[in-house]
């Protein structure tokens, strides 16, 4: 855990930092290319990572030895508390 | 010197009756005993001890008198709150004789703090002693991902709080992953399933962050979260914790440890998770500001090439002039590329756009195993009635290249 979620932070910042940096108006053409091509990059990697994630609803169940197992947390508040 | 009385029977010497101790106390015990059962006395708590036995024993004190009370290991464990000197308190009981002392006092069944519930007076008691210790200073707070991969619900899995927070994570970001530790939250051993749940999903470290929480409900109900051993395990926590317990109002010692309180389970789902869309939208900003920043340094390159072509009459020859003519059309080529970026994004997202040069990309068509085929002549073949029976037509792979000969065809 953690590793995932650092490097979101960290891309997202590095976005900022790029779009800034060619928003100054200081760059030459070239560095501005540049630029532009790297902040594209990051923003397909912000993409990426947030749309990698699968949905799942998982619930911890103890087996008859009590060790817990994950298994679909599915249905209704109605049908769970049967 | 008088004989001494058996014990059974008063005494009756020279004309006057004669109890011993023993018959005395026993006497005065009966009387104590039926008359002052089932009372309850108000005092404030004196001269207080805790033996190692468990049992309790105090002075009961007004302003004029005071009672000895002693109360047994059993019920001293289960009083909520803790008993402490100077308290005033309510006291329920039988009235009765400590025989080898001939002492009178009060043996207590129940204890009930004066003018405050004994729930609330426990939970300031709680609050206190944790407070001291530090479990609630704000430096110790761990700051929660922003973007977590898991998230653990510690909750009841029955009844629509497990829904609500279900509900408000997947519909802020659509694929999560969300792990429920089911959970008894209120009753007998409730606060202990609580604690072990976090300890266990800190040994499990599949986590990045945990909800733990319930409905609303009376003080009672809430209780398990104003208990040490709950508090004990948020404080012990690796991974942070968001404690949702019941509504804004009420406050409960998890929340005073938690990493951060959630006013309800909602609000828990809505702190846990960014807004997918948001986040997006704001890349999506992003990607915008970038083209037009490029944009603005295309027209500035040209304004300053500009200048340097009208003193260049002057200065430059005209190869100069020429080369950086040369350099701008590359440029402004590329930049053409980079508009037409822009406006395809405008209307149907980077995301489009980027796929679609994946996708179009021949290198890119040939690896998911389509192939090319030419004629002779080096024409691509499109239909079948192109090429004949036993003309050679060679095939574009992803690697390489086939020849081959054509033994049938159909249309």
């Amino acid at each position: 855990m953690g590793k995932k979620k650092a490097k979101f932070e960290e891309l997202l910042a590095d976005l900022e930092k790029t779009v800034e940096q060619l928003e100054s108006g200081e760059l030459s053409l070239d560095e501005a290319l540049e630029c532009y091509e790297k902040g594209i990059n990051t923003y397909k990697a912000c993409h990426k990572i947030l749309s990698e994630a699968e949905k799942k609803v998982r619930m911890l169940v103890q087996d008859d030895e009590g060790n817990l197992t994950e298994e679909a947390f599915e249905g209704d508040a109605s049908e769970s508390q049967s | 010197m008088n004989p001494i009385p058996n014990q059974t029977e008063t005494g009756n010497i020279e004309g006057r009756t004669i109890h011993t101790v023993s018959q005395l106390t026993r006497k005065i015990k009966r009387t104590l005993d039926d008359s002052f059962q089932r009372i309850w006395v108000v005092g404030e708590i004196s001269n207080l001890s805790r033996p190692a036995s468990g049992h309790l024993y105090f002075t009961l004190k007004d302003e004029k008198a005071q009672l000895s009370a002693v109360m047994w290991r059993s019920k001293a464990s289960a009083t909520k709150f803790e008993l402490r000197v100077g308290l005033e308190v309510l006291v329920y009981g039988n009235i009765t004789v400590y025989e080898p002392r001939g002492n009178y006092q009060i043996i207590v069944d129940k204890i009930e703090p004066k003018g405050i519930g004994i729930l609330q007076l426990a939970f300031l008691q709680m609050r206190e002693k944790l407070e001291t210790e530090g479990l609630f200073a704000p430096e110790r707070k761990r700051p929660l991902p922003s973007l977590p991969k898991r998230i653990a619900l510690v909750t009841s899995a029955s009844g629509a709080v497990v829904w609500d927070m279900i509900n408000t994570i997947t519909h802020r970001f659509d694929n999560i992953n969300i792990l429920l530790y089911p959970v008894k939250v209120q009753g007998e051993g409730a606060a202990q399933e609580i604690a072990a749940a976090i300890d266990d999903l800190n040994r499990r470290c599949e986590i990045d962050v945990m909800i733990v929480g319930r409905g609303g409900g009376s003080l009672e109900d809430l209780w398990a979260f104003n208990e040490e051993v709950v508090a004990r395990a948020i404080y012990a926590s690796h991974v942070p914790v968001i404690s949702a317990v019941g509504h804004e109002v009420d406050v409960t010692i998890a929340d005073l440890v938690a990493d951060r309180r959630a006013l309800t389970p909602t609000d828990a789902g809505q702190i846990v998770v960014p807004d997918k869309r948001q986040l997006e939208a704001g890349l999506q900003q992003s990607a915008m500001r970038l083209s037009s920043g490029l944009l603005n340094a295309v027209r500035n390159a040209r304004h300053r090439l500009d200048g340097v072509g009208t003193r260049s009459l002057f200065r430059r020859t005209v190869e100069r002039v020429r080369m950086y003519q040369q350099q701008l059309d590359e440029s402004v080529g590329r930049l053409h590329l980079h508009v037409s970026h822009r406006v395809e994004m405008q209307r149907s997202g980077l995301d489009a756009v980027a796929a679609k040069l994946d996708t179009l990309s021949p290198l890119k068509v040939l690896k998911r195993g389509y192939s090319i085929t030419q004629d002779e002549k080096g024409n691509v073949v499109r239909d079948a009635t192109e090429v004949g029976i036993g003309d050679t037509i060679e095939t574009r792979l992803a690697c390489g290249r086939l020849r081959s000969r054509v033994m049938s065809s159909e249309s």
